[in-house]
């Protein structure tokens, strides 16, 4: 009998084309994501006069640069600039575009799932460290950089050392109000940043099944920030239910191929991980970024740590975070003030999300600004359609278009500097929302009850006697 | 990209843990075309003002030109830009010393010639101790500075790569009837695969 095998020894498996004496693979890749940022890439590639090899398998998309308002005239000629150098390369190279005015544009790691681009059994690449949220789908997905991305446009294939396989089980039921990103910050808290470095993440448990395809993607998404290059949930039901008939899925015959081959991607029950770690699912509340990094983050009813009570490492991290943050140790998180907030990105901008986020805003006002930008124009279709955008409008939130937006600022969506801003997104990186910007991490429905507030707040007495 | 086994520079030490990409090159900077030159980038806002003067009291900032990096824990996490390595081969570095890495960076690092080497918390204290030159030799594995000398750890086919100065194209082109046999077999046993055909 051959030895009981991973998902991960499943994945990477079926996607080697050969592996060199020195253990480096050579894996074939059958999706590549491409995207503005991406011009370091074709630079390379037009310099050695190369063609692509696949552009069947290469799909382009509008979003880090992305306007969310006033798209019809770009003001900003350097975002002008990165959105046609994206077009010129998309028409050396014959390449499918969802481009900005196109309904199905959005964020990368939205369309994709959205779009039937990506499928559990597949190796999809990105130049885009978030590009794990694929995994959530049983997918074998990972950022690269750019001298990687010219590689697997010239070759499609991508040469990679196996990681090291750890397995994240969370079993139980999340509380109302907690949700996937509360799995994620509470593990990254728990871990550290560069916890799971050199690992590839597979979640696993009660608590990662009862997941919707939604939530199993923030899960996934946000693996980067604890270190794992590479993070996925074994396909089942909910999986095979999200894809079926999206417009680049399998049809017909394929599809029942499809569902047989996958069928057998899950781990083996004796299978060895070279980690395996364990949350009980009651245990988690909602969690909150209080410094510059994702592992600085607390349950919402804790708080703020002194530095001084820290082992010297992290202690020092903590002083110099506090400092930028404006926060003071000893103080509650709840109650800190914010100026704004954002929802959107592709960690939390997809339908559920901003129905999460809808439900604790519907009827309430926002003491604050803030700016909601779907995931995809598809998931700001689908929230007009319920309504969801009226909420968000009558609580006095700003609805725009959909891109990566203010989770990173390229498109001039920014936080200034010293403003506190409440975000569900991913990184609470110095500057990462702006120059001197201060952000603090949180779900959807954490981040609308910050809006209620106009401080830090714990969502679920604000959820009580409302449906959910 | 040159390939280098040796190499002989100043070191300066920047002991902060988790320097992410987002530091090292802020996202506004990334549309700027590579042969512009990216090294003025370098930790833009934590080395200047926002009116872009030069903070006197960073360590990099100083009058010597470094080309080794002493750095914290987890160093060049977060975003997958390879912009982060650009600044720092663009301001005259070739290699980075930490005690853990961001798995991206590290290959992003590789490709370009920059070396992320890994040591221990006790090799790291040592040669945050040391004064003197440095030398780097990638062949023996081994960092000095002055009387003090340090192995670091990195990927054997990592090494390999930096020494020679490979182009992974070229490597895989040799490969080429390799990836066809796979891609046949993977179409024949996986047709699913392919994307459906979208009218």
């Amino acid at each position: 009998m051959s030895k009981a095998q991973t998902l991960l020894d499943k994945l990477w498996n079926a996607h080697e084309v050969l592996i060199r004496e020195d253990g480096t693979s050579l894996l074939w890749v059958d999706r590549h994501l491409v995207h503005e940022g991406s011009h370091h890439a074709f630079a390379k590639l037009a310099a050695r006069e190369g063609d692509m090899a696949a552009p069947d398998l290469t799909f382009a998309v509008v979003d880090h640069y992305a306007p969310t308002h006033g798209r019809a005239k770009i003001k900003d000629p350097q975002i002008s600039r990165m959105i046609e150098t994206l077009r010129g390369n998309v028409a050396v190279h014959g390449l499918k575009i969802f481009d900005l005015d196109d309904p199905t544009q959005g964020i990368v790691h939205v369309v994709g799932p959205e779009q039937g681009l990506t499928l559990p059994g597949l190796l999809i690449n990105c130049g885009d460290s978030h590009t794990s949220t694929h995994g959530a789908f049983g997918t074998l997905a990972f950022g690269i950089g750019a001298t990687e991305v010219a590689h697997v446009l010239a070759t499609q294939t991508i040469w990679q050392r196996k990681p090291k396989a750890m397995r994240i089980t969370v079993n139980g039921t999340l509380a109302a109000g907690v949700s996937a990103k509360d799995i994620a910050l509470n593990w990254i808290a728990q871990l550290g940043t560069g916890g799971a470095q050199g690992h590839a993440i597979e979640y696993a448990g009660s608590a990662i099944e009862a997941l919707s395809m939604e939530g199993r993607m923030t899960l996934c998404n946000l693996s980067i920030e604890g270190g794992a290059r590479f993070g996925m949930i074994a396909p089942d039901e909910t999986t095979f239910e999200y894809v079926k008939g999206r417009p680049y899925a399998p049809k017909g015959a394929h599809w029942e191929a499809s569902l047989a081959d996958w069928a057998t991607l899950n781990t083996d029950h004796d299978a060895e991980f070279d980690r395996d770690v364990r949350f009980d699912a009651a245990d988690i509340a909602p969690t909150v970024t209080w410094g510059t990094s994702p592992e600085q983050a607390l349950p919402v009813t804790a708080i703020i740590p002194d530095p001084n009570h820290l082992d010297a490492s992290k202690g020092k991290a903590a002083k110099a975070a506090l400092d930028y943050m404006g926060l003071t140790a000893g103080q509650p998180l709840i109650g800190t003030p914010v100026d704004q907030v954002f929802i959107g990105s592709c960690t939390n901008g997809r339908i559920e999300d901003l129905r999460a986020a809808a439900a604790v805003l519907s009827g309430r006002s926002a003491k604050i600004s803030g700016l909601v930008s779907p995931g995809s124009a598809l998931v700001k279709a689908q929230a007009e359609q319920e309504g969801l955008d009226r909420i968000f409008t009558d609580a006095g939130l700003t609805w725009v278009a959909s891109g990566c937006s203010m989770c990173v600022g390229m498109n001039g969506d920014l936080v200034e500097s010293g403003k506190r801003c409440a975000s569900s997104t991913n990184r609470n990186f110095r500057g990462r929302q702006g120059r001197g910007a201060r952000t603090h991490l949180m779900s959807p429905a954490m981040v609308a009850a910050a809006a209620v507030n106009g401080t830090i707040s714990d969502v679920r007495p604000l959820l009580q006697g409302r449906a959910l | 990209m040159a390939g280098w086994s040796t190499h002989k520079g100043t070191v300066i030490t920047l002991p902060l843990a988790n320097i992410d990409t987002d530091q090292l090159i802020p996202a506004r900077f990334m549309s700027v075309p590579r042969s512009e030159g990216y090294g003025n980038y370098l930790l833009h806002d934590l080395r200047r003002a926002p009116d872009g003067t030069l903070d006197p009291d960073f360590s990099l900032n100083g009058n010597a030109k470094p080309s080794i990096l002493l750095a914290g824990a987890n160093f060049g996490s977060g975003s997958s830009r390879e912009a982060a390595v650009y600044a720092l081969v663009d301001a005259g570095f070739h290699a980075v010393i930490a005690l853990s890495f961001g798995d991206i960076f590290s290959s992003n690092a590789v490709n370009n010639g920059l070396l992320p080497a890994r040591v221990s918390d006790a090799d790291w204290n040592a040669l945050s101790g040391a004064t003197g030159d440095a030398q780097i030799n990638l062949e023996q594995g081994t960092i000095t500075i002055g009387t003090t000398q340090v192995s670091f750890a990195l990927e054997d086919s990592w090494r390999v790569k930096l020494i020679n100065g490979w182009d992974d194209i070229d490597l895989t082109k040799q490969h080429t009837a390799q990836i066809a046999a796979y891609k046949t077999q993977r179409h024949q046993s996986a047709p699913w695969a392919w994307p459906a055909h979208v009218d």
